[in-house]
């Protein structure tokens, strides 16, 4: 089976935005001043256990990035035909759960539909829920789900006990023959926690990941972990699959903020004079407009310009995508203005400093000036906005998706998971699994993204000194 | 200080125009007036001349921005954008393209909308200072720690979490307080209980946190180490010294959102049924309404101004080393 990739406008800056991270910590490895913070951030076991969560969201988003169209079976080799359903690699790697469907509603673990409906059963048309073709179909016996949902959590959670005891035993004799003694001498240090990183939270957060996902493995191949949705499909896949759209909201917003914001703040407070007045001019008339609202107009026009353009975008998918770049834009236009403002009041400080003062006397000029001398001084504060700036737009997303400005109603999303189930509260017996499994999912990222955030900004941040 | 306050006014007007230019445009890349009187008359009575009927009424019979077909200044007044823009300045909304009259249905439920969102600004600031004092008091204990990383894991949660299982659980299962609605008066304090529960506890974690920093940059201070080794309690120095001083720029932060209270919350409001400031943007924008909408970015604008206003005096008020000029 051949395939055909699909590269979609925030795949590609994706895979644009990851290359630029990797090059700038190859330049901060070289730099020693520069890699002094990091340090500080890696010394941390929060920070770093967050990290760790954080990364496996990213490999998710990442493996969710890489799009294709799988061949239709029936079309020939030498003209082939491809299917207009967007898949990624992630789909492919998890296609058992995408594919498992189930008619409607079903709890979490279940092995009936939630609803009742009219069945025959023994020649008599009895009212009760049917069996799921998929969750726990494997049993026969109603009453053989509970041993085997605990065998398989059980085997589940000791699977990922002998992966980490793998990785840690590799770990050990790495770190062991890395720093020249026995690996005995290394596991003793490691344990009264003597190295100089948090090595006891990192082995403990990625055992504790590694049995969780065990766990998850082995109760998804027989059952649907978190239920299932409206139209039968699995809660699980589709929390998953959301952490893409989160992580593109909160990394490729902040990517148009950052030209706007570095340009518009340095140049107002270094340059002063009409320039400060027209870019004091411009963002708070952009502030003083309720964000929602310039939103909402921003997401209309483009509804409109898809709607009127209907060839250019071959699939939903792509439609959709196209709308996702476009809420990151406008949600990037409407949220410069804090950090512009932060670094214009920096610059207006730095440039009455000696050595700038030094620079402009032996004629340097002012483009120099502000890449060499007042960029670099603003830097950490760039830093700390973006990953203070992440977990809000990941949160934001939820609240736009409600108020219908949010990203496209068929593509997944947190906000749309909450937008579907918040009606559904109201049936009995409550359907909650749906509302559950999204704000888990949400806070989990959230959560990280904070506790990440807050190391960084109490490395970087030297107005905070030693004192938190 | 008079001087001062007239001068900021007027230089709130460019911004002001700047503002509805910007609304303006935007709305109408989107719908062109012959749109928005065929969505307001609905599918029915779509000829050309009601169509055209309605454009007179409500104003939309000439051109967007430049009428070329006048004269003289008339080219710029004799438009769409200035029929509607001008009037607003002397707040004279005129009517929503349902018919009402905007001043009205502003002055109705600007007291919904501050009847939900004034407890919550008083009562959270309240609940926040009494959580970060706390913190302060405890600081560099276990007890300052873990109050730290409960502030980051509530601030992690979704405001529709909140919302969500505050209405599902003490609405719907335990039967508290009712779901949803308001009512004028005496009886309509349970139907405010609810949205001002939840918003006071949807802000505890950002706020207790940002006001513990306020208070420990406070507590570094010289004055601080003065009132110690004047032989002050810890409790005297922070309540005395450390609250009122840190008092200056949580004030000053407060006051930028005081005026703003007044246009409610977009998302309590819509989930908890008030018919407040909030639930009508959101409706206005839902139905595309554009008369409304620009009306509440025009009051949310200035209100905002205001804010930065008041915040300026409220400055120069609470610290007399600071003049206004």
């Amino acid at each position: 089976m051949t395939i055909h990739p699909v590269i979609l406008w925030t795949d590609a800056l994706i895979f644009a935005l990851l290359a630029a991270v990797l090059v700038l910590v190859w330049l901060i490895r070289r730099q020693e001043h520069l890699r002094a913070p990091w340090r500080v951030v890696a010394q941390r076991p929060m920070a770093m256990g967050a990290a760790l969560v954080l990364g496996v969201f990213v490999s998710i988003g990442l493996l969710d990035s890489l799009h294709y169209r799988a061949q239709l079976p029936d079309s020939p080799a030498d003209a082939p035909q491809y299917s207009v359903e967007v898949l990624s690699v992630f789909d492919a790697l998890v296609d058992g759960l995408r594919a498992r469907q189930e008619k409607t509603y079903s709890a979490p673990l279940a092995m009936q539909l939630y609803a009742k409906e009219f069945v025959q059963r023994d020649g008599v048309t009895v009212r009760d829920s049917s069996r799921l073709q998929h969750g726990g179909a494997h049993l026969a016996q109603a009453d053989a789900r509970l041993p085997d949902i605990t065998r398989r959590a059980l085997a589940g959670a000791a699977q990922g006990a002998l992966a980490s005891l793998l990785v840690f035993a590799g770990l050990a004799v790495w770190q062991a023959r890395r720093m020249q003694t026995s690996p005995g001498a290394w596991l003793a240090a490691w344990r009264g926690g003597r190295l100089d990183w948090p090595a006891r939270t990192v082995v403990l957060m990625v055992a504790t990941m590694l049995m969780l996902g065990g766990v998850m493995m082995q109760l998804a191949a027989g059952y649907h972990v978190f239920g299932t949705d409206k139209v039968g499909q699995d809660v699980l896949y589709i929390s998953l699959k959301s952490i893409r759209t989160g992580l593109v909201i909160g990394t490729l917003t902040t990517l148009v903020t950052l030209p706007l914001a570095i340009g518009f703040g340095i140049a107002a407070g270094y340059f002063r004079g009409w320039v400060d007045d027209v870019i004091q001019y411009v963002y708070t008339v952009l502030n003083s407009i309720p964000g929602v609202l310039l939103i909402a107009a921003a997401v209309l026009i483009v509804q409109v310009y898809i709607e009127s353009n209907p060839d250019i975008f071959d699939t939903a998918a792509a439609r959709a995508d196209i709308r996702l770049l476009a809420l990151c834009l406008i949600m990037g236009v409407t949220s410069w203005t804090g950090l512009a403002r932060l670094l214009r009041g920096e610059s207006l400080k730095l440039r009455t400093l000696d050595y700038v003062e030094a620079a402009r006397a032996f004629g340097v000029s002012n483009a120099r000036i502000i890449s060499r001398h007042i960029f670099p001084n603003v830097f950490h504060l760039v830093l700390i906005a973006i990953v203070l700036d992440f977990s809000g737009l990941v949160l934001a997303e939820a609240v736009l998706s409600y108020i219908g400005v949010g990203v496209d109603p068929a593509m997944y999303s947190w906000g749309n998971m909450i937008n579907g189930a918040r009606l559904e509260l109201a049936r009995e017996p409550v359907v909650w699994w749906q509302l559950g499994a999204a704000f888990a999912f949400m806070f989990t990222l959230v959560l990280a993204a904070n506790l990440f955030a807050d190391g960084v900004r109490d490395a970087f941040d030297p107005r905070l000194g030693g004192r938190r | 200080m008079l001087a001062y306050i007239l001068r900021r006014l007027l230089y709130a007007i460019p911004i002001l125009i700047g503002v509805n230019l910007l609304t303006f445009t935007l709305f109408f890349v989107v719908n062109t007036p012959d749109d928005i009187a065929r969505l307001q008359l609905g599918a029915k009575h779509v000829t050309p001349e009601a169509i055209e009927r309605w454009k007179v009424e409500h104003g939309y019979d000439k051109p967007l921005m430049l009428n070329a077909a006048a004269a003289g200044s008339a080219q710029f007044t004799d438009t769409i954008f200035f029929k509607h823009s001008a009037a607003m300045f002397v707040f004279e909304f005129g009517k929503g393209d349902d018919g009402r009259n905007i001043g009205n249905e502003i002055r109705t439920r600007m007291g919904p909308s501050l009847a939900i969102a004034l407890p919550v600004f008083v009562i959270g600031l309240l609940v926040n200072i009494t959580f970060a004092l706390l913190m302060v008091f405890f600081r560099a204990t276990y007890l300052d720690l873990w109050g730290v990383v409960l502030c980051v894991v509530l601030m992690s949660i979704s405001g529709l979490f909140y919302i969500i299982a505050g209405q599902y659980f003490i609405a719907k299962l335990w039967n508290l307080l009712p779901i949803s609605g308001f009512a004028g008066g005496i009886d309509g304090i349970r139907f405010i209980l609810l949205p001002v529960l939840v918003g006071v506890v949807a802000g505890i974690g950002s706020g207790s946190r940002w006001y513990r920093t306020i208070f420990l940059e406070e507590i570094g201070k010289d004055y601080v180490r003065t009132a110690r080794a004047k032989g002050l309690g810890e409790v005297r120095v922070l309540f005395r010294h450390v609250l009122k001083n840190g008092m200056i720029p949580i004030l000053t932060g407060a006051v930028v959102v005081l005026p703003l209270l007044f246009m409610g919350s977009l998302i309590t409001e819509s989930f908890f049924g008030i018919p407040g400031l909030g639930s009508y943007t959101i409706d206005a924008i839902q139905a595309q309404d554009f008369a409304v909408v620009r009306a509440m970015v025009f009051l949310g604008s200035f209100l905002y101004i205001v804010g930065l206003i008041l915040t300026d005096i409220s400055y120069s008020w609470v610290d007399p080393r600071v003049r206004l000029q």
